[in-house]
């Protein structure tokens, strides 16, 4: 796609200067290139047939107690509930913090931070952060979260190891990309729009919230979409605060036991299910990962359509 | 209002400074209790007090270099597909979808790695090879890295001004020639960037390579890729999962066993934050020049 000009000047030119011949090199090399991406595609599809194949047998058999029964070690009648639900509580924890918090320091850095030294720092070091391996913020959670959380009281009977530390982990996890993402959609506001806002006596704080976080609030929607998708199937950092203590919890708990108490979620249980024995256990493995793949690639698709939809060209 | 807001980008530097603290802290604690002889050893067997860091670091390196052996042609031709050939109407059906496999969670990857790629793919290239391999888990991670490598790359090649293949195309070059000699060039610090993300990225997997890797006690010390491997990554989630049980035994080699956690991480973050700070440069230097 051209950024200026003709999107067609190349063709025009090549005919100009050698009619129409067309060269060897001129088809098999974009054909190389197409085979790349549509390798990359096909493992794509492989993955989600292999998967709804091995799952067929589970979920055509069980139906919905798949995902409404309990948690179990018996094959047969165990179910995703536990971690279905743990895994849009860690969700909703994770909304709570990291939104706010992150669309906060995206809209400082990007509208009222001065150009230097300590702003470029911080520039640098979200960048990084957005880099560190997953299961590094698991160490974080364990050391400082889990921690924290059972120095305020909330530590309920696992010392700690909660969804609340869960949340604070995956919500560290994900603020960078929440602030990186937040960001962009803030630049791709055109600057005429703040200079008319000051133009008639807006003040800086009424240019933002009336004008430029409008503008961009699709962009920031999608990109918070995303994150929370990414944080839903987020498995490693789980694993070291405490997410596989909830195996046999039964529901029989009130509210705030649920949150103090022990957890789990789907990602946790498809990887604790995966190194099961026995091929009921790998039948209910994939059916499980359907359930995950269906909730993300849903939250995706509509971040896209989103972004599609409400894409402005300036 | 705006101090609210300032507080919130600090938040992100106290995130980093926690990091840091709560890894170095336990790696300290670590390298001061045991035995520094055990860290050049026949093995990582954590539980019997041997701390092999070749062994860790030879699994990580072997299996992210399989990954980039997978996702540098695949990423970067897809990449330059979708930048310098498709049709705009092709390219809004073709980049979402490779978003989609970007959102793939690394837990599903690391199964079909496992129950896929290792019988349809490893398995008939070598039939000696088990069902657990750094190959079958280079691959599941190499097709996780591919849409990081081939995004980056395809912002660095679209960055490129048009002017530069005009004036290819005004000289007589063909299309290959201008896409191979001159926008790739061009190009070429963001490739670069795109690369360096992909091997940051690579080591720090951890869930393709604890589920399809093996060796989740422990591993000899194995350059064979056809064998089970021991990364740092897989290795620490293997110590993650057992800890509880750790904990509990006591025992000063346990101490040690879960310490090593610690040291692990602190290698695998100044690893990752090396690359990381490389890429970024690279991504300047476009920046820069146009």
């Amino acid at each position: 796609m051209s950024v200026s000009g003709n999107p067609r000047t190349e063709d025009l030119v090549q005919q100009a200067i050698r009619g129409r011949r067309v060269g060897f090199g001129d088809i098999a090399f974009p054909a190389a290139l197409l085979l790349a991406l549509l390798f990359a595609l096909l493992f794509l599809a492989t993955l989600l047939v292999d998967v709804f194949v091995k799952a067929w047998d589970a979920l055509s058999g069980r139906g919905w107690s798949v995902v409404s029964n309990p948690l179990s070690l018996n094959a047969e009648t165990a179910g995703l509930w536990q971690s279905i639900m743990g895994s849009l509580a860690l969700t909703g924890v994770v909304a709570l913090l990291a939104f706010p918090i992150g669309v906060g320091a995206a809209i400082y850095l990007e509208e009222y931070a001065p150009d230097n030294r300590f702003t470029r720092f911080i520039n640098t070091n979200i960048r990084n952060l957005a880099g560190v391996p997953s299961i590094v913020y698991g160490i974080l959670g364990f050391t400082i979260f889990v921690r924290f959380v059972n120095a305020v009281g909330a530590g309920g009977g696992v010392g700690g190891k909660n969804l609340l530390a869960g949340g604070l982990t995956l919500a560290a996890l994900v603020l960078p990309i929440v602030i990186i993402t937040t960001a962009e959609a803030l630049r791709a506001v055109p600057a005429a729009i703040r200079e008319a806002g000051f133009g008639v006596g807006a003040t800086r704080w009424e240019v933002i919230r009336y004008h430029v976080v409008p503008y961009a609030a699709p962009g920031i929607l999608t990109g918070t979409v995303l994150t929370l998708a990414r944080a839903f199937g987020e498995t490693a950092p789980l694993l070291l605060v405490g997410a596989a203590t909830g195996f046999f919890s039964a529901g029989a708990a009130g509210p705030l036991d649920r949150i103090t108490g022990p957890y789990t979620a789907l990602p946790v249980t498809i990887f604790s299910w995966a190194r099961q024995p026995g091929a009921d256990f790998r039948a209910l493995t994939a059916a499980a990962i359907v359930v995950l793949l269906v909730v993300m690639l849903t939250a995706n698709a509509a971040a896209i359509i989103l972004r599609n939809r409400f894409e402005r060209k300036w | 209002m705006r101090l609210l807001f300032s507080g919130a980008a600090v938040t992100s530097v106290i995130i980093s400074l926690l990091i840091m603290a709560s890894l170095a802290g336990e790696a300290w604690g670590f390298l001061s209790s045991v035995d520094l002889s055990s860290l050049w050893d026949m093995g990582w067997f954590p539980r019997r007090d041997m701390f092999d860091i070749k062994t860790v670091l030879t699994g990580t390196l072997l299996i992210a270099a399989i990954a980039m052996l997978v996702a540098t042609p695949l990423g970067l031709g897809a990449a330059i597909y979708l930048s310098e050939y498709a049709r705009p109407r092709a390219r809004r059906w073709l980049k979402p979808i490779l978003e989609v496999l970007a959102g793939i969670p690394s837990v599903v990857l690391g199964y079909f790695a496992l129950t896929w790629i290792s019988p349809s793919i490893v398995q008939r290239l070598n039939p000696h090879a088990g069902a657990f391999s750094m190959v079958a888990a280079g691959i599941g991670v190499g097709i996780l890295v591919t849409p990081l490598v081939a995004s980056v790359t395809e912002d660095a090649m679209r960055a490129v001004p048009h002017a530069l293949r005009e004036a290819s195309y005004g000289l007589g070059a063909k299309k290959a020639t201008t896409v191979t000699r001159i926008v790739f060039p061009a190009a070429a610090s963001g490739i670069m960037a795109s690369l360096i993300l992909g091997v940051s990225r690579a080591i720090g997997e951890t869930m393709v390579v604890a589920m399809a890797a093996g060796a989740v006690g422990g591993s000899l010390f194995e350059l064979n890729v056809f064998e089970p491997g021991q990364t740092m990554t897989a290795a620490m989630s293997a110590l993650a999962i057992g800890s509880d049980q750790v904990a509990g035994g006591g025992g000063e080699g346990a101490v040690n066993a879960f310490q090593s956690l610690f040291f692990l991480g602190l290698l695998l973050f100044l690893m990752t934050l090396a690359l990381n700070l490389l890429s970024d440069r690279f991504v300047r230097k476009v920046r820069e020049k146009y």
